[in-house]
């Protein structure tokens, strides 16, 4: 990565393709109550991106606005982490997914509160909040799960297992950016040790890393989302409601 | 999850100095999820500070058919309202 251009257009596409992925779940939650929780939180995620996006184009200088950016990039232009892109899988899978990014976002949006840039500064200071509530619901879920039935427990390991080795690639460590992501690491592996304890469930060992996401190097995952997402924007350009 | 999770009452105070007034019911498996839900549903729009939640089992309600007996003897003591006293002029904070 390079300069804040490319550091705040990964967070804003992780807010992205995040948001996208939990809206998935609207109408087809397991109850009408955590519908409603998930379908929250992606619409805290997608402010964030707006936000994000917006300050990208901005800095980019190139007369790209959030839609732009939103909307009229390819798979290999984004920059989100592979973590957001992948499928939902069962509720678990979600569970984990949601847990992991939070307890990233949580030290990343607080770093970036005190950061030197005064719009990212701003940014953090908002979001950080939303995350803080994101975590807490993800980590409910994990304990409830993992310390609950055995096909609960079952299912929420091998949802951390699964989900896992895409956390690695969050933390790449990027020292010109206006926060390096490496120093966040401790801060997660002691939220996510805590909760795991807690909620029975083992951490993963194996070295295994997938990443490239930062690089424009996806899944294939990220280029079926990414034709549902932008398929009205691209069919009617400036659509308007 | 096809079994429905306990019932929990919601009561949300709106402002400080104000009490908590019943707002609605949601399903959740523990209070701590009720009051998660209870913040999504009920207080999306900042209408409240403060959060309770009840497990409805635990409410004990009057029942309509003794509507006769609770509520009507009420209805002809009207010494109870206290409009048969003169009040003195110059007491100022009755």
């Amino acid at each position: 990565m390079n300069g804040p251009f490319d550091f705040t257009l990964g967070l804003g596409d992780d807010a992205l393709i995040a948001a996208q992925r939990l809206a998935e779940w609207t109408t087809r939650a397991p109850e009408m109550e955590e519908d409603i929780a998930l379908a929250n939180i992606a619409l805290d995620q997608l402010g964030a991106a707006r936000l994000l996006l917006s300050y990208a184009g901005e800095l980019e200088a190139a007369g790209r606005d959030e839609d732009a950016l939103a909307y009229l990039r390819d798979d290999r232009e984004f920059r989100n982490a592979l973590l957001v892109e992948l499928p939902n899988g069962d509720f678990a899978v979600t569970v984990a997914k949601l847990f992991f990014l939070a307890a990233y976002q949580v030290p990343l949006y607080t770093a970036l509160a005190g950061c030197a840039d005064e719009r990212l500064a701003a940014i953090g200071a908002k979001a950080r909040k939303e995350s803080a509530y994101h975590l807490d619901h993800g980590a409910l879920w994990v304990k409830r799960l993992g310390d609950g039935t055995e096909e609960s427990h079952r299912r929420m390991q091998s949802a951390v297992d699964e989900v896992w080795p895409y956390t690695h690639e969050l933390f790449g460590a990027d020292p010109a950016a206006p926060v390096d992501p490496s120093t966040l690491r401790p801060a997660f592996d002691e939220t996510v040790g805590a909760v795991l304890a807690e909620a029975t469930l083992t951490r993963p060992e194996g070295a295994w890393a997938p990443a490239g996401g930062r690089d424009g190097v996806h899944t294939e995952h990220l280029s079926y989302l990414l034709a549902e997402m932008q398929v009205l924007h691209r069919a009617h350009p400036g659509a308007r409601w | 999850m096809t079994e429905q999770t306990p019932l929990w009452e919601v009561f949300v105070r709106a402002r400080r100095g104000l009490s908590h007034t019943h707002v609605g019911s949601l399903h959740a498996p523990d209070a701590e999820l009720a009051l998660h839900n209870a913040r999504d549903l009920y207080t999306r729009r900042q209408e409240g500070v403060s959060i309770w939640v009840v497990p409805a089992a635990a409410i004990t309600a009057t029942s309509p058919d003794e509507k006769d007996a609770f509520f009507d003897p009420a209805a002809d003591k009207v010494y109870r309202h206290p409009t048969f006293y003169e009040v003195p002029d110059g007491v100022a904070h009755l």
